[in-house]
């Protein structure tokens, strides 16, 4: 017996973390940025641009995953938009795939929703995110549920 | 529903769609600015619905981009508006342009208070997730205490407990120590069994964070997580109802209690494990169900859980069954369609490949993974097949390996080229059996890459090849063959045959170098007319050549002029002197290696690394193979005589007579041990003090004094030895010899790598230099036997060498958890050795723990519950296999006494350590 796997085990210090979430369009404008970790307004723009970069010289061949700095990019293609995590190496690809699939809810929320519901009704976006996902981590999984909260949320305006 | 909410006049919209040229929407936005704040600064006080519109408005501004330092005061009085979507717009500018005006912090922390207190689950909804968003230290201060309340409280809303628990999360994650631990906690772990899956998701983040702070006190999470996924995997497809995901039940959720177990080892309750076994069984036979649908988010679902299963089997690493299902399973993913799934495979396989469990299984893809790097599209995906092939190769397979990525490099990316060079440098270094194949490759690489081979790649060589006699032949000459203009760095010590043909030929060159190169070579010159003085005026005339004294570079005209003048006026002992060989590099860990690292960040290929080492039993060794071969040693060439050796005085002529021939293994001695001197008196004592330090006097008496200062690195050492001479008289015939015991001669191999002159003289000191190998785990030490003539007396003295087991540890650092597991693991009988004894010494704290750090393992702090206790582990490395080693020291301060329990894979080992260990308190 020899003393197995300490490497493994040390990587997994932070767990399931959401760096932050971007939804761009092809030609780089943001639709929506949300960010779990300090950076300045610099950084930001910086990552804006670099996460736009890297994404969308990517085809359909390629995987939904690209390495980023010390992290990891997981995105999704809609139309013209791209929805981007960005997480840990080691965090789990297709469970953030799919939770990023979880976003069709604004479809049912805006009835077919375009670009322009996320510009214009940028606010309630940040409310779907924040139901969806909190602190960096997934809160809530069940498209039903969110979409329920979410229409209850509409019936206050 | 297309103007910004609410009423806004549509000025957003035709900028956002770029109808307005950039200025035009600067302008635009400055009028609209100045609109604002005139309105908040108006004499009429606005209106909750107005001020939600400015401020709505400043947002909208803010995010296409534009700066905004006003409207805050604003955003904070919608705070304590009754009216949601106030409310909601106050708390989204609060989260989105956070401002540390304390001020302002004040007011923002005594809205949220109210709504926290509200029961009004949709306004703590707002509140704690701008808690969540912001997560500052003020927050934290205010909050931390309250949070856990909410969360815990019978009757808060499902979606609230959600909120809170995250909340809770971000707060712990920037400011831990400002939450306090409770009896909420226990509380919090019962969340696992809500009725609420969104809860128990949200929760099962909290206490995975939680539990990698304090597994102790989370440690009943394992079992509620263990039957939380057994509900789940084992629920038909439908039962989960809103949860199910595309026919995948809890896929989320499922992946998090994954998660949460890789934070323990695997449970020690039987019936626990039992479950758990089955879970992960459960999962891996799902993947080999048809699917559900044909969806590919229903395989994606599936597949998060596979690969996170995966995970926690290569996390706990104790069931073969399973590491050899995994890899199946992952084999079949490295032809699938989806090319998601084939990096994944790949990507999951490199940690399988470190597990001494499916190392083999792993091998048997090499096919299809050096297939993946011929035909993969995506650069991603051909990088993981790299990275796989480099963790599994091993002694079997590297020459395959190494030749495969060499050719992938010839139509690689530019983007992964430096790494695959450095990848392709290590692996031959390491799996190198013999050198000319290792020196073929790596000149291949530097044909092939060129360019991206750095400068790492190119020391190293020339440093293994200036420390392998053997390999220098061989190198010089296919160097030469290969790139005569570019590469002749390495020259200066590696040349051998006729000096005038060797240096016409390497002079007919000389033009077609660069400058640097040039430099070198005319520092070789000025060495062949040390070495070869019948070569000399050749290299003068060279050397005064009008090319070369007046060369237009500063560095290479200064060479020529002070090269030149050395030659004419120093004498052939001052040449000597000036020019002897360099030291061979000492050991150290490989610059490419560390450069492997540099460039893959310390995350990811670092642990790779380290989990490699742990697990390869044949790693040739690091730097440098110890042994000085005897063949190069043995035949007098001039190669040997660059390295300065033919300085070297003949044998001499006392006994032992072989002495002479420089590097012999010990054994060629053990005919002449009936001539050995009995141990010199006080021996032991001097003996067991080195078993913790490495530098110090080892003997001394009237005559004579021997000083030690060794190193050692994995399974080799190298003893520096010094012999004084305390008299005004010259010892003569002097000859030191190591002797290794019949008993020890298959454990250890030790070689002294140069004679000492037999001469010497009074007042002088000596060096001599031991390599040795541990070839497997040993009990005695070799020793030193030193013959020499004082005035007209044979003296002869006797020493062991302080070389023990516990000098080839390397310390390993973890964490209690894995300290405890991994002491559970060794729980047989044979494998514990326990020691009881009085102290004898004082009992020191700080004493104590030096030694144990001196005695090579790690000292692992905060591991053992009573702080007095000392524990440690670490590996010791022979060449044959690794001997995973704890260590545990119960002192009891009353008693004097200390108990000493040591605990390794192998008995022997196991007595050894604690005999060396036990006499050092």
């Amino acid at each position: 017996v020899r003393l197995k796997g300490q490497g493994k085990r040390c990587k997994r210090s932070e767990g399931l973390e959401i760096r932050f979430i971007l939804i761009q369009n092809r030609a780089g404008k943001t639709r929506l940025a949300k960010w779990y970790m300090q950076f300045d307004d610099d950084e930001k723009q910086k990552l804006i641009e670099e996460v736009h970069a890297v994404v969308t010289v990517r085809d359909a061949k390629h995987t939904n995953f690209v390495e980023f700095r010390n992290f990891k990019i997981i995105y999704r293609r809609y139309a013209g938009l791209y929805f981007c995590i960005c997480v840990d190496v080691n965090d789990n690809n297709l469970a953030y795939l799919e939770a990023i699939h979880n976003f069709v809810v604004l479809n049912e929320y805006f009835h077919n929703v375009c670009e322009l519901d996320l510009v214009f009704n940028f606010y309630k976006v940040y409310t779907v995110v924040d139901e969806m996902f909190l602190a960096g981590e997934i809160r809530e999984t069940s498209q039903t549920k969110v979409l329920k909260q979410l229409l209850m949320l509409q019936s206050l305006e | 529903m297309l103007k910004p909410q609410p009423r806004g006049d549509g000025f957003g919209g035709r900028a956002s769609r770029g109808q307005l040229s950039k200025e035009a929407e600067i302008k635009r936005i400055n009028k609209e600015l100045a609109n604002i704040r005139s309105k908040f600064k108006g004499d009429k006080a606005l209106d909750g619905y107005s001020k939600k519109k400015y401020v709505c408005k400043l947002l909208f501004i803010f995010l296409l981009g534009h700066d905004i330092d006003f409207g805050h005061m604003e955003a904070v009085n919608l705070l304590s508006s009754n009216r949601y979507t106030e409310k909601q717009i106050g708390y989204l500018f609060i989260s989105v342009l956070v401002n540390s005006n304390s001020e302002l912090i004040r007011l923002i922390n005594n809205a949220i208070k109210n709504d926290l207190a509200s029961r009004n689950p949709t306004f703590m909804g707002l509140a704690l997730h701008c808690v969540a968003s912001v997560g500052s230290r003020e927050m934290a201060e205010a909050f931390a205490g309250e949070i856990p309340r909410v969360l815990v409280a019978g009757d808060t809303m499902d979606s609230v407990k959600q909120s809170a628990a995250l909340c809770l999360l971000r707060l712990y994650r920037t400011s831990s120590d400002l939450v306090p631990m409770g009896d909420w906690t226990s509380r919090v772990v019962h969340l696992l069994n809500d009725q609420h899956l969104g809860v128990v998701t949200a929760a099962t983040s909290l206490i995975t964070t939680l539990a990698q702070k304090n597994p102790e006190e989370f440690k009943t999470s394992v079992s509620l997580a263990v039957s939380r996924l057994s509900r789940i995997v084992t629920s038909a497809s439908t039962d989960l109802q809103d949860y199910t995901y595309y026919f995948v039940p809890a896929p989320w959720l499922s992946v998090k209690l994954l998660r949460l177990l890789q934070c323990y080892p695997p449970p020690e309750d039987p019936a626990v494990r039992g479950r758990l076994t089955e879970c992960l069984e459960t999962i891996l036979n799902k993947a080999q169900e048809p699917p559900k649908s044909k969806k590919v988010q229903h395989s994606n679902a599936k597949n998060a859980v596979l690969f996170e299963a995966i995970s926690l089997i290569i996390h706990h690493d104790s069931e073969p069954n399973l590491l050899v299902r995994a890899c199946n399973q992952l084999g079949q993913f490295l032809q699938h369609r989806e090319t998601n799934l084939r990096y994944l495979a790949l990507e999951s396989m490199c940690t399988l490949a470190s597990s001494e469990f499916s190392h083999e299984a792993v091998k048997t893809h090499i096919e299809t993974v050096i297939n993946a790097l011929k035909t993969e599209r995506d650069v991603s995906v051909r990088q993981r097949a790299v990275d796989l092939l480099y963790a599994m190769c091993d002694r079997s397979n590297a020459p395959q390996i190494v030749a495969e990525m060499l050719s992938y490099l010839e139509t690689a990316d530019y983007s992964i080229r430096e790494e695959i060079v450095l990848k392709v440098a290590i692996l031959a270094e390491k799996y190198a059996v013999d050198y000319t194949w290792y020196v073929d490759t790596i000149l291949n690489l530097i044909r092939i890459a060129g360019d991206y081979v750095s400068e790492e790649v190119w020391y190293r060589v020339i440093q293994i090849v200036v420390n392998r006699d053997d390999v220098q032949g061989y190198a010089a000459k296919t160097v030469f063959e290969v790139r005569p203009q570019g590469c002749q760095e390495g020259w200066g010590r590696v040349v051998e045959g006729d000096p005038l043909i060797q240096f016409n030929l390497l002079h007919s060159k000389f033009h077609l170098c660069s400058v640097p190169t040039r430099a070198l070579l005319l520092s070789t010159y000025i060495k062949f007319v040390n070495l070869f003085p019948e070569v000399k005026p050749t290299i003068q005339d060279v050397l005064r050549s009008d090319s070369q004294l007046r060369n237009a570079d500063v560095e290479l005209q200064q060479r020529a002029v002070e090269y030149l003048r050395l030659s004419t006026v120093a004498s052939t002992d001052i040449l000597a002197t000036v020019l002897e060989e360099m030291p061979p590099f000492p050991e150290r860990e490989s610059s490419i290696l560390a450069k492997l690292k540099k460039k893959k960040g310390p995350s990811t290929v670092t642990d790779l690394e380290d989990a490699k080492r742990e697990r390869s039993v044949d790693v040739n060794g690091g730097p440098e193979p110890a042994p000085a071969s005897t063949s190069a040693m043995s035949t007098p060439s001039p190669s040997a005589d660059l390295l300065g050796l033919g300085a070297a005085p003949p044998a001499p002529a006392g006994p032992p007579p072989s002495s002479g021939s420089g590097g012999l293994l010990v054994d060629v001695f053990s005919d002449s041990a009936s001539a050995v001197a009995p141990l010199a008196p006080g021996s032991e004592d001097n003996f067991a003090r080195f078993v913790c330090k490495n530098n110090g006097v080892l003997f001394e008496n009237q005559l004579l004094q021997i000083g030690l200062k060794s190193e050692f690195r994995q399974n080799l050492g190298r003893m520096f030895i010094f012999y004084g001479n305390k008299t005004s008289t010259q010892f003569l015939n002097f000859t030191p010899t190591l002797i290794c015991s019949d008993d020890l001669q298959p454990h250890i191999l030790g070689c002294i790598t140069k004679p000492v002159d037999p001469t010497v003289e009074g007042g002088a000191q000596v060096q001599q230099v031991v390599n040795i190998e541990c070839v497997s785990d040993f009990t005695e030490a070799p020793v030193l036997s030193i013959q020499f003539r004082y005035g007209g007396t044979f003296q002869n003295v006797s020493v062991q060498l302080p070389i023990t087991l516990n000098k080839f540890f390397q310390p390993t650092e973890m964490a209690s958890q894995d300290f405890f597991q991994r002491w559970k693991q060794l729980s047989n009988p044979q494998q514990e050795v326990q020691n009881i004894f009085k102290a004898k010494h004082p009992m020191d704290t700080e004493v104590t723990k030096a030694k144990i750090i001196g005695f090579g393992s790690a000292l692992l702090e905060e591991v053992d519950p009573n702080p007095a206790n000392f524990v440690g582990a670490g590996i010791i490395h022979t060449k044959t296999t690794q001997i995973g080693c704890l260590l545990r020291l119960e002192p009891n301060l009353q008693a004097q006494m200390y108990r000493l329990t040591l605990r390794t894979s192998k008995e022997a080992v196991s007595q050894r350590l604690c005999e060396l260990l036990s006499a050092q308190f």
